[in-house]
């Protein structure tokens, strides 16, 4: 969909990866022109990374073919792609901390144990470089003592300076600071008037209606969207993100109970790029499903550690029941009667080498009949355990299966039933979908109804928005950090949630 | 090349390869003994004659492996908890002091109550050595490698400086060496008129302990799922610091038993070179078993086996002991190959 007649610089045609049996990318076809910012759209997992990486020649596509400069790039190759003018900026970056800044930019492309290696000559380049591209970075500095910031500009200068003629930017802005940004941009401005071409992965919308003139959307491995960034916006871009391919289930009214978990004006300190809860109130009802929507990284890490009892509020109060908690911790969580599911179930949900019934017993390990004094009771624990495999439709060969053995839907599952047989009062899912495929999902929701109907109050933390409104009796944004006021199911459209996810309505509200 | 998992290992795989390990390392031996002028395979068989071919080889051996299994346990115990306990040496030497201070007379009861007072003593010695890093490490952050490995030198030191001092026996002669246990601070030969003393018993017992805490106790539950993945562990409301605490005592005064063995079973005096480094090799002992404690005690067996051999080989047969230290070394390098290629499988491309 050209918009211009400016040159094609990059082809991508009908790329596909598969990792088992995932598809990562299927049948990506897109074009980039000289002189243009085009945004790479998705969500985690959506196959942003990926697609850059072929192109990259970090790995082997199973289908398709890159074209760059009308010349077709030879798969799995770098250093081919470093020659034909590709460069990219990864978002974990790949400098040596020991070495200077200068060493660091020059690093693979002169052999550095000749003494000077000319780096009087190096020295002019990088200070023209600099100069052109409005990047400031001191040349004699440890990159070690750099900030992330300054690194990333390092990185920059490290592609300009093999010539890069095709910027690839994995998620700049993740690690930067909103002046940062701003830089950022400037850069990417003066890049793309000097004749380069960039692509741009991100999924804070704003950023992209703010500098690319072209967006391009992918959504579990497919393209699904290409338009001019003028003629969409960021409300619309979130909705093509998200999709809407998420059955709903057969949805009861809900009753709304007691207040059993309460947050007034609670605030945790930011970690990194990702900003924690400000001043953020929010009320979990029993018999009620509360849904937060939002896009990825803007305070829902936080709001589930809070509740899940990892961290403590920095100021404001939770009440869970009405008390206020003191010594707030996964265990005393627990003891509050919150089931969690964790949004990361390889890494913090299941012990990937313990086998079924030691990983079923994982939060409820320490008191009876699990145990008593000390002493485990690994009978008590292994019915335990065949309860959930067959309450909960666990397929596995049996208790003793090391869980690393299993599927992302039956580990959930187990998760699942570990949470839920206690019968919780409270019950926090993070991305309790995210990776299923239908059967699994649709079971796992039907799951959180159901202790919602038995009298839980459900928060149900969702990047998928069309997930939040099927299921969600209230639905909240979170937007860097800031809560939205709830809102009833169905009091707005898809596009006003939209508007609220890319942070539009809260200055208003405010 | 690149290495791919394995999910599930098959048994042949998982038992196969270790015992492909120690063929290899007999394999190795031979061409090194070879090269050394000897017959490759007499000189396996002397090793093996010199560590078992006798009753007094035998007990030798058994000896031997004592205090290995007391520090191979040290190590495993923490290993499996992913602390890693390199100080089993410093800890080692805390125990036979606290032996030498309470057994020297200090104390006049009865062998039935002497003797388990010295040994929870000198357990809590050595336990307090290593709560210390283990304290700057779930505190700040300090990596433990550093702190118990110095510690080593720091403790040897100030055992040094005692030897010299307040410990220094008045009838030595002038060598750094303390005074004699008194008879009811002695451990018991386990048959009268062998040279095998309790502490090779108690080191069989320990083992057996530390197998039914791993296995039968929430306190060994905690310690492995710290060890596997310590974050899905705090997620689940396990106390992940308080568990390394624990296993840091448990894993100190299991090295501390070392040095009380050796001392009151052994030696009967501490002397600076009462540890050959038993705790450093208990490292190696720990690997070889793959952190299993009944595990450890077959590993000292096999360690304790090669020192002795190999003495009893160098002076057959004119090859110098240090082919036992290349041995164990090949045997460690091998074994962690295995473990390695037991979780992952070699492709091309």
């Amino acid at each position: 969909m050209p918009v211009t007649t400016a040159p094609i610089v990059l082809r991508l045609d009908r790329i596909t990866k598969r990792f088992g049996a995932l598809t990562a990318n299927d049948a990506i076809s897109f074009e980039l022109q000289q002189g243009e910012v085009i945004a790479l759209l998705g969500e985690n997992g959506a196959g942003k990374t990926t697609l850059m990486n072929i192109l990259f020649g970090h790995y082997t596509p199973d289908e398709g073919s890159v074209e760059v400069f009308g010349q077709p790039l030879p798969p799995g190759n770098p250093r081919a792609a470093l020659e034909a003018g590709v460069g990219m900026v990864h978002q974990h970056f790949t400098l040596a901390d020991n070495m200077s800044v200068l060493e660091n930019i020059v690093l693979g492309t002169a052999p550095l144990w000749r003494p000077g290696f000319g780096r009087a000559a190096a020295r002019r380049r990088i200070k023209d470089l600099m100069q052109d591209y409005g990047l400031r970075v001191d040349m004699e500095a440890q990159v070690g003592a750099l900030s992330v910031g300054e690194r990333q500009r390092v990185e920059i200068l490290k592609a300009l300076y093999r010539e890069a003629r095709i910027l690839i930017l994995d998620e700049p802005t993740a690690v930067l600071t909103p002046q940062e940004t701003d830089d950022l941009f400037a850069t990417m401005r003066r890049a793309v008037a000097r004749g380069l071409s960039v692509i741009f992965i991100s999924h804070k919308l704003h950023e992209v209606t703010a500098i690319s003139s072209r967006v391009v959307v992918l959504r579990h491995g497919r393209l699904v969207a290409e338009a001019r960034t003028a003629d969409t916006d960021a409300a619309q871009l979130a909705q093509m993100m998200v999709g809407a391919e998420v059955a709903a289930p057969q949805v009861r009214q809900a009753n709304p109970g007691a207040l059993r978990v309460s947050l007034r004006a609670v605030t945790t300190p930011d970690r990194g790029s990702a900003p924690g809860l400000k001043a953020v109130d929010l009320d979990l009802r029993a018999g009620q499903i509360t849904g937060l929507a939002g896009v990825s990284g803007n305070g829902q890490a936080a709001l589930a550690d809070l509740i899940g009892g990892l961290i403590a509020p920095a100021s404001g109060a939770l009440h869970i029941s009405d008390a206020p908690v003191t010594g707030w911790s996964p265990r005393a969580a627990l003891a509050a009667r919150i089931a969690r599911i964790p949004e990361d179930r390889h890494k913090t949900g299941t012990i990937a080498d313990f086998d079924l019934t030691e990983n079923a017993v994982l939060e409820l390990y320490a008191r009876p009949p699990f145990s008593r004094r000390g002493w485990m009771n690994w009978r008590a624990a292994r019915d335990f355990a065949q309860n959930i495999i067959s309450g909960y439709d666990v397929r596995c060969p049996g208790p003793e299966t090391r869980i690393r053995l299993l599927s992302g839907g039956n580990m959930q599952k187990l998760i699942l039933g570990r949470v839920l047989e206690t019968t919780p009062d409270v019950v926090l899912a993070n991305q309790p979908v995210r990776g299923l495929d239908i059967g699994a999902l649709t079971y796992v929701h039907e799951q959180l109804l159901a202790a919602r109907d038995r009298g839980a109050a459900v928060l149900l933390i969702s990047e998928d928005l069309d997930e939040v409104t099927a299921l969600a009796d209230v639905i909240h944004v979170i937007s860097e950090g800031r809560m939205s006021p709830a809102f009833d199911r169905g009091a707005l459209s898809v596009a006003e949630l939209g508007v609220w996810m890319a942070g539009e309505g809260f200055d208003h509200a405010a | 090349m690149r290495l791919e998992p394995i999910a599930n290992p098959a048994l042949t795989r998982r038992l196969g390869l270790p015992a492909l390990a120690l063929a290899g390392t007999v394999v190795i031996a031979s061409l090194l003994a070879m090269i050394a002028g000897a017959q490759p395979f007499s000189v396996l068989g002397l090793i093996l004659n010199g560590a078992f071919g006798s009753k007094f080889a035998t007990l030798e051996t058994l000896n031997r492996a004592t205090p290995l299994i007391f520090t191979g346990l040290a190590v495993a115990v923490a290993f499996k908890a992913r602390l890693w306990n390199i100080g089993a040496e410093a800890q080692l030497y805390m125990g036979a002091v606290v032996t030498v201070v309470l057994g020297t007379g200090a104390l006049a009861w009865p062998s039935a109550a002497l003797l388990p007072l010295i040994a929870l003593a000198a357990m809590l010695a050595g336990a307090l050595v290593l709560l210390v890093p283990t304290f700057l490490k779930t505190r700040f952050g300090v990596d433990e490698v550093v702190t118990t490995l110095l510690l080593n030198f720091v403790v040897l030191l100030w055992v040094s400086m005692l030897l010299e001092g307040p410990l220094k026996d008045p009838m030595g002669l002038g060598w750094p060496k303390s005074a004699r246990l008194i008879e009811e601070a002695r451990l018991p030969r386990i048959i009268d008129g062998l040279r095998l003393h309790w502490g090779f018993g108690l080191a069989l017992i320990s083992a057996a302990v530390v197998w039914v805490i791993q296995r039968r106790t929430t306190l060994g539950y905690e310690m492995r799922a710290v060890g596997l993945n310590a974050e899905a562990a705090r997620f689940a409301g396990i106390p992940v610091n308080a568990t390394l605490i624990k296993t840091a005592l448990l894993s100190g005064g299991l090295a501390a038993l070392a040095g009380f063995s050796e001392v009151s079973g052994l030696k009967g005096s501490l002397t600076l070179d009462i540890s050959p480094g038993f705790g450093y090799t208990g490292i190696i002992v720990a690997m070889l078993a793959l952190l299993n404690p009944l595990g450890v005690v077959v590993a000292a067996l096999f360690v304790a086996g090669i020192f002795v051999g190999a003495d009893s080989m160098s002076r057959a047969a004119g090859v110098p002991t240090y082919l036992a230290d290349i041995m164990l070394a090949v045997a460690l390098l091998l074994m962690v190959l295995a473990i390695m290629l037991t979780k992952f499988r070699v492709r091309r491309g």
